[in-house]
């Protein structure tokens, strides 16, 4: 580790301190509908659809709302993929894209994961990447954080159930949020050197004298998006790592804060809706201090390298000749301080977006990332989906801890009761569901031993982070999987769609739940949501439940890798 | 009942709880609490795979018979932990059985004629039903006083050896079936069907017989029962995994790890400390007709305390006497004595007894003599607010100033300005002004005023402290004028206080606080308070109240003590934190379980993964058989505590929180660590494994 790599992650823990407050801020203003700078658009697209932008609604509309645009949507990108080949603007004449393929990219796009088992320069027209795969990102995203915004409202309001407007909440946030704040993002993206073009792919004679092909297309405008939504879809398959997704430096920054900032200033925008701003600040700093320990653990991992080459006399210290460290899958314009990061931010959100190959990382360094994930992408998180996810662990951490104050459990004035925790745990009994019971089916069905390009622990690892990732709409991959097969593409597509809906719909109906209690005094004799002490019991909550689901798996993967790897054994 | 309190490890009680532990193995019992059912099958089937492996003879038949008695025995030990708490009211339940006799009853045909009675088997008596019950009679039926007065030993219920006095109207015309007449007679109009009777209920109550889950313990359980899905998921998924690993898992091995993961020390406890906690209510004297009831107790933010009997000692005394000028301080004594005599209240007597002892004056008999007639008493009512005497053509009247500054204007005097003057100096000292005033041939003057004092009890200034130290605000109900009421609140400690309170404006306060959300606790006794007691969310009825009263409340205090409230408050909170805590307890156990189960399990295939084993246990079958034993005995060691409920001292959430976080929290991560290596080198020692 070197100072160096500390001032840059320093300065963006700096950085994403102080835009917490004025987006959250923003993004609470445009919810409450008070600023309205682009009512001249907003308001014609209500009459075009009949919304009817006052209309409150239950739950369950909300739910049915969000159910039936997610899976139209699906539908659409679905078809549009098979019939690529008949469709314009496909310069490269791309065909149709196979039907389980089709599927999977759709139901990973719908579900803001971006799972790809495919080259995005070798299989996506221009018109895929920029009216489905883009519209995606925009849409997937909106709809998470009208989730969040939702079950806030449930949880501040006392309104029978009534927790806002699906169709309201999902074009305020793609107009005033995701809009604007892609169109600055990629004219910065731009000016770093992102390419921005439709022209065919070009071919350059090499200094050697092969010719090799260059993948061109509109990547800035998708890439901001990417980052901004964390969605994570590449325009290509190297993703972040691609010198034209992420030329420099400053543009890898940029696409780091791109994917904290909503989910951070979510953390504001629930302490003022619910009128305790020192709680939202609480939730802030478990994330903080989750993305913090995950942070220094990876880059630790990294920077130390791997053992074996310590041991045979190798130099891997830092210096100002080499990196140092383990660089094996790392972009050396970023380094191993810039990696490290992007890996643990990219998986604390339901980003999925790589600047490295995190395959590559050593066995504690590629843990963090499948860890991140498989607590819940609760650490700042997807965008909405990091704050309803970590709102179900909040009244977890309430209720479990919440008994030990002498006091029935409340949250914010609301008791939590048998229908409250029915919803909690449904949606936290979905993850060891999917993700353990697919990489159980898969590590002995020969259809998924088939895809495995690496044996032993390390090949486990790579199984259960295909379905962790999917499960939790990230899209990162570990690589070194063969992920196109009709085995793998159906079941992670099936992975993203319950590890979106199985959280969300619980969610809702959390959210409803609440809005219909009635709102309890608060006294000194009050489980305190705002301390030190809560902070605390909120992140071991998270750990412990996180670690006692996936501990045996995690033992068996990544730990044993780790043990053996001191013991110079590698897969 | 006091007499009747068992310890916690009573021999006999001990006995029957063994027998009781194999009689709940029935699944039927079981499966009301899943995760111990769970624990079942999973013995079921270690028995079933230990009787596989004697008639194949593969596989090591020690091994898998000491982990199927263990498990056994954790299913043993939860059962064991319920009958326990039973128990106890079991015992209680059989005493209570014995008190109720199989009295016979005098039925009347009419109840205005005393003599014509028929005997019948109490068993036959019928809601509506009249009996008489002389001297020696043991009352056959819950009922109302219509008629009489008499002395009643309720030792049964109470454990109270003092009699009391049970007369018609008013607000102790309440008799309970089982209690006994010990002089005088009563004519009774029973109000309670053989079956329903309040000794019935009782017994129900103490014997379990009609709990149902809380709504908190509905919760935890949906909790308990999530947990113990995904530890199923998680061990399940173990054996492809393992397959993968080029190895393979047996089933004791497995469900071994499930056992000890599965939150089995709540999920055998919980039931013991919902039964305890109702027990420590009844240990303290107070029947609560459901367990939510006690769970509400724990969460109530606001208590409002009758201030009579409750904050202050029953009875006020007068110790001061204030004329207005023209009214010299012996006559306004002899006139508030003359007005006292025949007033039977503790006041009443305390003013003769200051006008004797100050001006020596004697206390005259009530009736015609001395220089009057006639005495006819008026008896203190809540509409007029004042008692006193006629007599010739005198009227005495003493009472609130308000009151007696109407009836004086209405009897055509004038109100001197400087009553008012004395009533606030009295009031603002905390004292309560009883104003006294005559009227002689048709002519009213105020003479002055009493200064009776209220005394207010020991200790409870330090009561209230804790529990405002908890989050719980009291409020002192009273009838008295606003600045008496300041006083006296500010002398007890109370947060606040309703002075001038009628029975329409508690049950407004209750509504009020209600409505912003806070829960209210309340004690009442008489009718007029049955509706606030339904509305209060812990409404305390005295068992020396009516049965309007005492069917309005969810708890009925046998003690008849209004300061039991604060009791019942702690009890509540105890028994919510006793929950949280060894959930918490429990769910930070299974750190050390991992580290003990997973490397044991995959040694042969992953040597590396020996890294893992922290406490260094000796093989993999001893780790795996200490885990099992440790989950066990703690089952076994955590009873006296769940009986009896964690430690309560009244402080903020915040601190309470921490101290059972450090306790149950990090105590329940580090206490399994050294259980299991301690019970790994006892097995090594004995040659177990």
């Amino acid at each position: 580790m070197t100072a160096n790599g500390w001032v840059q992650i320093l300065f963006f823990c700096v950085v994403l301190f102080a835009i917490t407050k004025p987006m959250g801020i923003y993004m609470l203003k445009v919810f409450d509908g008070s600023y309205r700078w682009l009512g001249f658009l907003e308001r014609p697209i209500y009459r075009i659809c009949g919304i009817d932008e006052k209309e409150d609604q239950h739950w369950t509309s909300y739910a049915v709302g969000m159910l039936l645009f997610s899976a139209v949507t699906m539908l659409v990108t679905y078809v549009a993929l098979r019939l690529q080949g008949t469709l314009p603007l496909n310069p490269q004449h791309f065909p149709g894209v196979v039907d389980r393929q089709s599927f999977e990219t759709a139901a990973s796009f719908a579900t803001n994961t971006n799972w790809q088992s495919y080259s995005g320069e070798s299989t996506m027209s221009y018109l895929s990447q920029m009216s489905q795969l883009a519209m995606h990102n925009f849409a997937s995203a909106a709809v998470g954080i009208a989730i969040a915004i939702a079950v806030i409202r449930g949880i501040s309001r006392r309104s029978a159930g009534r927790i806002g407007n699906f169709w309201v909440d999902t074009i305020r946030g793609t107009l005033y949020i995701l809009i604007p704040f892609a169109f600055v993002l990629a004219l910065l993206m731009v000016q770093q050197g992102a390419i921005q073009n439709f022209s065919p792919y070009l071919t350059v004679p090499t200094l050697e004298g092969a010719k090799q092909t260059i993948a061109m297309g509109p990547v800035a405008s998708q890439e901001a998006i990417k980052q901004l939504g964390t969605n994570g879809g590449g325009f290509f398959n190297a993703n972040s790592a691609h010198p034209f997704e992420n030329p420099t430096p400053w543009s890898n920054f940029l696409q780091m804060i791109a994917i904290f900032v909503i989910p951070a200033g979510l953390t504001y925008t629930l302490g003022r809706m619910v009128k305790h701003q020192r709680h939202g600040w609480a939730v802030w700093a478990a994330m903080f201090i989750l993305f913090f320990a995950g942070t220094t653990t990876a880059y630790w991992a990294e920077a130390r390298g791997n053992p074996i080459h310590a041991a045979e006399g190798l130099d891997v210290k830092a210096s100002s000749l080499q990196s140092g460290g383990n660089m094996e899958g790392k972009e050396v314009r970023f380094g191993i301080a810039n990696s490290a990061l992007f890996a643990v931010i990219t998986t604390d959100a339901s980003c999925g977006a790589v600047n490295a190959m995190h395959d590559s990382f050593t066995a504690i360094g590629g843990m963090v990332p499948l860890v991140n994930i498989q607590l819940g992408e609760v650490v700042f998180g997807g965008v909405g989906a990091g704050m309803y996810g970590m709102l179900l662990m909040v009244i977890l951490t309430v209720f479990i801890a919440g008994l030990m104050v002498g006091r029935t459990p409340e949250y914010l004035g609301k008791k939590i009761q048998s229908r409250e925790i029915r919803m909690v745990m449904l949606a936290v009994l979905a993850s060891p569901l999917v993700i353990l019971g697919f990489t159980a089916i898969a590590s002995v069905l020969p259809a998924g031993l088939k895809g495995l390009n690496n044996s032993g622990p390390h090949g486990f690892s790579e199984i259960l982070y295909a379905y962790t990732s999917a499960f939790g709409n990230n899209g990162s991959a570990f690589a070194g999987l063969t992920g196109g097969s009709y085995f793998y593409n159906t079941t992670l597509g099936i992975a993203t769609l319950i590890g979106r809906f199985a959280v969300i719909v619980p969610a809702l109906a959390l959210a409803g739940f609440l809005s219909e209690r009635k709102v309890v005094a608060e006294s000194v004799g009050t489980f305190p949501v705002a301390t030190p002490l809560f902070v605390g019991l909120l992140i071991s909550v998270i750990l412990i439940v996180g670690a006692l689901t996936f501990f045996p798996a995690l033992a068996l993967g990544p730990i044993v890798e780790h043990f053996l790897t001191s013991a110079r054994v590698l897969f | 009942m006091a007499a009747l309190t068992h310890s916690l490890f009573d021999q006999k009680l001990m006995t029957i709880a063994a027998r009781d532990a194999f009689r709940k193995l029935s699944p039927r019992h079981m499966v009301r609490n899943p995760v111990m059912f769970v624990v079942l099958v999973g013995s079921v089937l270690t028995t079933l795979s230990l009787v596989h492996t004697i008639v194949t003879g593969g596989g090591s038949i020690g091994f898998t018979l000491q982990i199927s008695l263990w498990l056994w025995f954790t299913v043993l030990f939860a059962n064991f932990a319920e009958a326990m708490a039973e128990g106890r009211g079991k015992a209680q339940a059989d005493s209570l059985r014995k008190s109720r006799q199989e009295a016979m009853a005098k039925l009347l045909a009419d109840p205005s004629n005393h003599l014509d009675f028929e005997l019948v088997p109490a068993t036959k008596l019928r809601t509506g039903d009249y009996v008489i019950c002389v001297a020696g009679n043991v009352i056959p039926g819950d009922g109302e006083v219509v008629e009489g007065v008499a002395s009643v030993d309720e030792s049964a219920i109470t454990g109270e050896s003092a009699p009391v006095v049970r007369e018609s109207g008013g607000d102790r015309s309440a008799v309970t079936g089982g209690t006994k007449v010990l002089s005088d007679w009563l004519i009774i109009r029973i109000t309670a069907n053989p079956g329903e009777t309040f000794i019935d209920r009782m017994i129900a109550l103490v014997e379990g017989a009609t709990r149902q889950k809380t709504p908190n313990e509905i919760a935890l359980t949906i909790l308990l029962s999530a947990l113990t899905i995904i530890f199923m998921l998680a061990v399940v998924t173990l054996q492809p995994f393992a397959i993968y690993a080029g190895t393979s898992l047996s089933v004791p091995v497995l469900v071994s790890l499930l056992v000890c993961l599965i939150p089995t020390t709540i999920g055998g406890l919980l039931s013991a400390i919902g039964i305890a906690g109702m027990d420590r209510l009844i240990q303290q004297n107070v029947i609560a007709v459901s367990g939510r009831s006690v769970e509400a107790a724990g969460d109530v933010n606001t208590l409002l305390l009758d201030k009579t009997g409750t904050i202050t000692l029953g009875n006020r005394q007068a110790v001061e006497f204030f004329p207005v000028p023209g009214t010299t301080v012996e006559q306004l004594a002899d006139r508030a004595q003359l007005s006292s005599l025949p007033d039977e209240t503790p006041e009443g007597r305390s003013i003769v007894v200051l006008a004797k002892e100050r001006f020596k004056l004697r206390g005259r008999e009530v009736g015609a003599g001395e220089g009057h007639g006639e005495m006819k008493f008026v008896p203190f009512s809540a509409a007029t607010r004042m008692s006193g005497v006629d007599f010739n053509s005198t009227m005495l009247r003493k009472g609130a100033g308000d009151s007696i500054a109407k009836w004086v204007r209405e009897n055509g005097g004038t109100v001197p300005r400087e009553i008012d003057a004395i009533v606030e100096r009295i009031s603002r000292e905390g004292g309560t002004p009883l104003v006294v005033a005559e009227s002689e041939h048709g002519k009213a003057r105020v003479l002055g005023a009493i200064y009776l004092k209220d005394i207010v009890k020991g200790g409870m200034r330090e009561r209230f402290d804790r529990l405002r130290a908890m989050g719980i605000r009291t409020i002192m109900i009273t009838g008295d004028n606003p600045l008496t009421a300041a006083a006296i609140a500010k002398e007890a400690g109370v947060d606040d206080f309703l002075a001038e309170a009628k029975p329409e404006d508690k049950m407004q306060l209750i509504r009020r606080e209600q409505s912003g959300g806070r829960l209210v606790a309340m004690t009442g006794d008489g009718t007029n308070d049955a509706p606030a007691l339904a509305q209060a969310d812990v409404g305390v009825a005295m068992n020396t109240g009516t049965q309007a009263a005492r069917e309005a409340g969810n708890m009925v205090d046998l003690d008849s003590n209004p300061t039991k409230l604060i009791e019942i408050v702690e009890i509540g909170k105890q028994l919510l934190m006793t929950r949280g805590s060894l959930t918490t307890f429990s769910i930070a156990n299974d750190v050390a379980k991992y580290f003990a189960i997973i490397p044991a399990l995959f040694l042969a295939t992953y040597p590396a993964l020996g890294a893992l084993n922290l406490m260094r246990l000796h093989s993999p079958q001893s780790a795996i058989l200490a885990s099992v034993i440790f989950n066990a005995l703690i089952i076994i060691a955590l009873i006296p505590l769940a009986l009896r409920g964690v430690k309560y001292r009244p402080a903020p959430a915040g601190i309470i929180l921490r101290r059972n976080l450090v306790i149950y929290g990090i105590g329940g991560i580090i206490i399994p660590f050294i259980g299991i290596k301690l019970i790994d080198v006892i097995l090594v020692f004995v040659h177990a494994v």
